[in-house]
């Protein structure tokens, strides 16, 4: 297969950056895409130019480290599916490439196709979690849970902090992957105590990051790649909602977990 | 010669784990635990787990990863589960039956006290992990579901559908990042460990990269937990994710610290394989399909048809034909094994004759199509996204794969190598899986490890310790960064012609040939021959792009892989002077007439602990005695 790739270069965060052409021969159905760019990188180095930056690890579509805008798509054209598994037989020969790094302003761009997520790891911090220390617990089958429910926290727990949802929405809302969050563990019997301040602390700082507002475009649901339903938005904005109209009591500062 | 004391308490197994905690532990006051400064290598399961539970018990502590998060750490990667010793089935699990299997799962090459702590945690772990919120499956009532895992007999496996290890790294991650937000746990994301720092013996600290920037720092602290997982990636071709090293623990070893057992890989029978040179890592298919698939190569090595219109008399059935009583559903070393030998034979299907084919065509005569979907149907999908081919209409092409290294720094009964102050945790040490690790084992060491053993052992030699007694300002500290960024400038000052990459897959070759699924003496002095010579043209003939101070992804590589080239010649080493079978190791002069591994329990039952001794020279073997007290030897043996 011959390709023709357009990648976006950007040497630092205050690079301004531009789109640089490539082409390709030897490539393969059964390459995945990273593969392809692997090779790409082989072929600069060897050349004597610089290698495109991208982030990627498992190569499982697990880890949610890769991260790519492939023709105007987050992950590209497969739905739920990863760019590390995506596989270049889903592209025809001679085809035209354009690969760009997620594109938001709370995502800055730190070389190339690498961008700095770290803001997610923030929203988290703000209460994306069960206060807990490690040390004997209480047995689980003493708090039998309904076998949907714990599905459905799955169904949103199993969100993988790439950033697509993100990448793909016109206002760069991050709505989804916090809502993913605060509906896992809200839904969950160990959950609630924190329910409602988590909702209200994770939106307040997902703003304060800079993502944009959800205008219900549904962009992130359709180019997520673990398929993260938007009905997870609507859970935490019924939360947020509840959370807002009670009083504001603000004790996590002061009491100890446990 | 190093001194491996290994610290196990005298006292019978079942109590020993308890009777260390009350006799031989000190531990540190809460006022006191904000003085020790507690540096966390790696934020996986083991990782994130332990920072989590030393920042919540109020040490001070800081975590490294290289990822951009903690949460990507390829923990996340574990598909099957995580096995805890509950009996909810009531089908005769308990803390015995675990140990039990785990230590002959390892075919005796494991410290038993320590496998039978791992089995007596376990229940903690499912308990604490739910206490996070990861939502394990449940039955209709609400209670947790189980499913058994191979080879034992009751069901003691707690699952999240084929994403537990995902669900628990972010039970871990979650804690860990309650805890740096409360300002307890600082976390450096994208940083690597590129040495670490001993001053008169004692672990004192790393030096790492930020790998945006560039820069080199120094970080202090009063002890140094190594939690970077296995060494797979040595392979080049493994199932680890691409940024697995073997980094941080070499430069461990090359500081004091004894390498255990550096030759035991875990090679998964049942993985895609690849399909050229371009092929970057390997995906694994759940071991289950065995069951329904029957294994076969084409007689004929000229074989032109397409699978399904080869009649049955031109395929070799090898497994079921070499093994008639187990067939296909032989042990995974021997299926692994096998495999390999018909390739070799020039028998292999797919485009690069290293593949064998699992076929699903009796099964679905046998009982519908519709019975081996619902059966399969994700692994098929998984498959079939993949490849592009339907299992259903042709067969699955199979191949073996490095999955996991049960080597591993050396650690005493407290997690403790043998420079004190420097721990290593989870995949990272050699603890508990003797020569073979047993499915969903893996997650449940490092949750052992992280959440309930390192918080308490760590303690005991913190309270022996004044704290922060050597700053960053100490002349140790200068002089490691110093070689760190020597090495940097070296590398990038090489101007040849070959990338780093290149050097991984040749390195990765050679490993696979000489020290792969079977080993035999001269094929690994072949490889002892090879390495070397590989690294004098790597040193030769490098090309690195770039420069040291920008976010340099072929320079971190390149660092990478001269490791695994010194590692990979201990790994040669150390398969070469273990002239025994045992568990994955196979070595091909020590097998029974069916092909079993036959182990040497008077002359090697001992674990290998290597001794760095300078550039150029050759290590030095130790030896720490395993005593089998509690669970008597006996032959591994999946036959009766």
């Amino acid at each position: 297969m011959r390709i023709k790739l357009h990648v976006w270069r950007q040497s630092s965060r205050s690079d301004k950056g531009h789109m640089e052409t490539y082409e390709l021969d030897n490539v393969v159905a059964e390459m995945s895409f990273l593969e392809m760019m692997d090779t790409l990188n082989e072929k600069l180095t060897v050349e004597g130019k610089e290698p495109v930056a991208f982030d990627h690890d498992c190569r499982e579509g697990v880890c949610g480290m890769c991260s790519m805008v492939i023709n105007g798509e987050a992950h590209g054209p497969k739905s739920k599916t990863t760019t590390c598994q995506l596989y270049m037989r889903h592209f025809d020969d001679g085809a035209e490439i354009f690969i760009e790094p997620w594109r938001a302003s709370a995502f800055p761009v730190v070389r190339d196709l690498v961008v700095d997520r770290s803001a997610f790891d923030r929203i988290i911090q703000a209460g994306g979690y069960i206060s807990n220390h490690s040390g004997p617990k209480p047995d689980p089958n003493s708090i039998p849970i309904e076998p949907n429910l714990a599905e459905t926290a799955l169904d949103a727990a199993t969100c993988i902090g790439c950033g697509a949802c993100v990448a793909a929405c016109p206002n760069g809302s991050a709505m989804l992957f916090t809502s993913a969050k605060v509906s896992h563990l809200g839904m969950l019997p160990q959950g609630q105590p924190e329910r409602f301040d988590r909702a209200k602390s994770m939106v307040s700082q997902m703003e304060s990051e800079g993502f944009g507002s959800c205008r219900n475009y549904a962009e992130c649901e359709a180019q997520c790649p673990k398929g993260i339903s938007i009905a997870f938005i609507g859970r935490l904005n019924s939360d947020f909602l509840k959370a807002s109209l009670v009083e504001p009591i603000d004790r996590r500062g002061d009491m100890k977990a446990q | 010669m190093l001194t491996l004391d290994s610290k196990t308490p005298v006292a019978p197994i079942e109590d020993a784990w308890t009777y260390h905690k009350n006799n031989n532990l000190r531990l540190v006051g809460p006022k006191n635990r904000t003085k020790y400064k507690v540096i966390v290598v790696g934020s996986g399961l083991a990782g994130a787990s332990a920072a989590a539970s030393m920042g919540a018990m109020g040490y001070n502590v800081e975590c490294f990863c290289f990822q951009d998060s903690p949460r990507r750490a390829h923990s996340i990667a574990a598909q099957g589960g995580i096995n805890a010793s509950k009996n909810y089935r009531n089908d005769g699990d308990s803390t015995w039956r675990l140990f039990n299997d785990t230590q002959k799962g390892g075919d005796y090459r494991a410290r038993e006290k320590n496998v039978y702590r791992l089995a007596e945690l376990s229940t903690s772990i499912i308990d604490q992990a739910v206490s996070q919120g990861v939502p394990f499956a449940r039955e209709y009532g609400g209670k947790l579901a189980n499913r058994s895992f191979g080879g034992v007999l009751v069901e003691r496996t707690f699952y999240c559908r084929g994403e537990t290890g995902q669900q628990l790294l972010l039970g871990a991650y979650s804690a860990l990042e309650e805890q740096i937000a409360a300002k307890k746990v600082k976390m450096h994301t994208r940083h690597e460990m590129l040495d670490l720092v001993v001053v008169d013996g004692r672990s004192r600290g790393i030096v790492v990269r930020n790998l945006e920037t560039g820069e080199i720092t120094s970080h202090a602290a009063d002890a140094v937990v190594v939690a970077t997982g296995g060494y797979g990636n040595v392979f080049y071709l493994s199932t680890n994710a691409k940024g697995c090293n073997v980094t941080a623990n070499f430069r461990a070893y090359r500081k004091g610290a004894g390498f255990a057992n550096p030759c035991f890989t875990q090679i998964h029978p049942t993985s895609i394989p690849a399909s050229g040179d371009y092929q970057s890592k390997l995906t694994l298919m759940s071991e289950s399909l065995r069951n329904d698939g029957r294994i076969w190569v084409p007689r004929d090595a000229d074989e032109k048809r397409a699978p399904k219109n080869i009649p049955e008399e031109d395929r070799y059935y090898y497994l079921e034909e070499r093994y008639p009583r187990f067939g296909n559903l032989v042990p995974r070393d021997v299926a692994a094994r096998n495999a390999k030998d018909v390739c070799d034979q020039g028998l292999g299907v797919g485009p690069t004759g290293y593949g064998v084919y699992l076929d699903f065509g009796a099964a679905i005569q046998e009982k519908g199509i519709e019975a081996v979907k619902s059966k399969y149907a994700n692994l098929f999908e998984m498959y079939q996204r993949i490849t592009d081919d339907d299992p259903v209409e042709t067969p699955m092409r199979i191949y073996p794969a490095v999955h996991y290294t049960m080597g591993g720094l050396w650690v005493d009964y407290n997690l403790m190598t043998n420079v004190p102050g420097l721990y290593a945790i989870g995949e990272s040490n050699f603890a508990d899986h003797g020569a073979n690790r047993l499915g969903a084992s893996s997650l449940m060491q490092c949750l052992a490890d992280g959440y309930f053993i390192i918080p308490v052992t760590i303690g005991d030699f913190l309270s022996r310790q004044e704290s922060g007694e050597i700053t960053t300002d100490h002349p140790a500290f200068q002089e490691t960064e110093a070689a760190v960024k020597d090495q940097i400038n070296k590398l990038l000052a090489v101007k040849g012609t070959r990338t780093a990459q290149s050097f991984h897959r040749e390195l990765g070759k050679i490993m696979w040939e000489h020290c792969g699924i079977s080993r035999n003496k001269e094929s690994l002095e072949e490889g002892l021959r090879k390495i070397p010579a590989l690294r004098e043209e790597f040193w030769r003939d490098l090309k690195l792009p770039g420069h040291p101070e920008e976010l340099n992804q072929s320079l971190e590589h390149a660092g990478r892989v001269l490791d695994f080239l010194d590692f990979g010649e201990l790994m040669c080493r150390d398969a070469l002077l273990r002239d025994e079978s045992c568990g994955c190791h196979f070595r091909e002069e020590h097998q029974t007439p069916e092909g079993e591994a036959e182990r040497n329990d008077e002359d090697y039952a001992f674990v290998s602990v290597f001794e760095y001794k300078g550039e150029g020279n050759e290590p030095e073997l130790n030896k720490e005695p395993l005593s089998f007290e509690a669970l008597p030897l006996a032959a591994r043996n999946y036959k009766t």
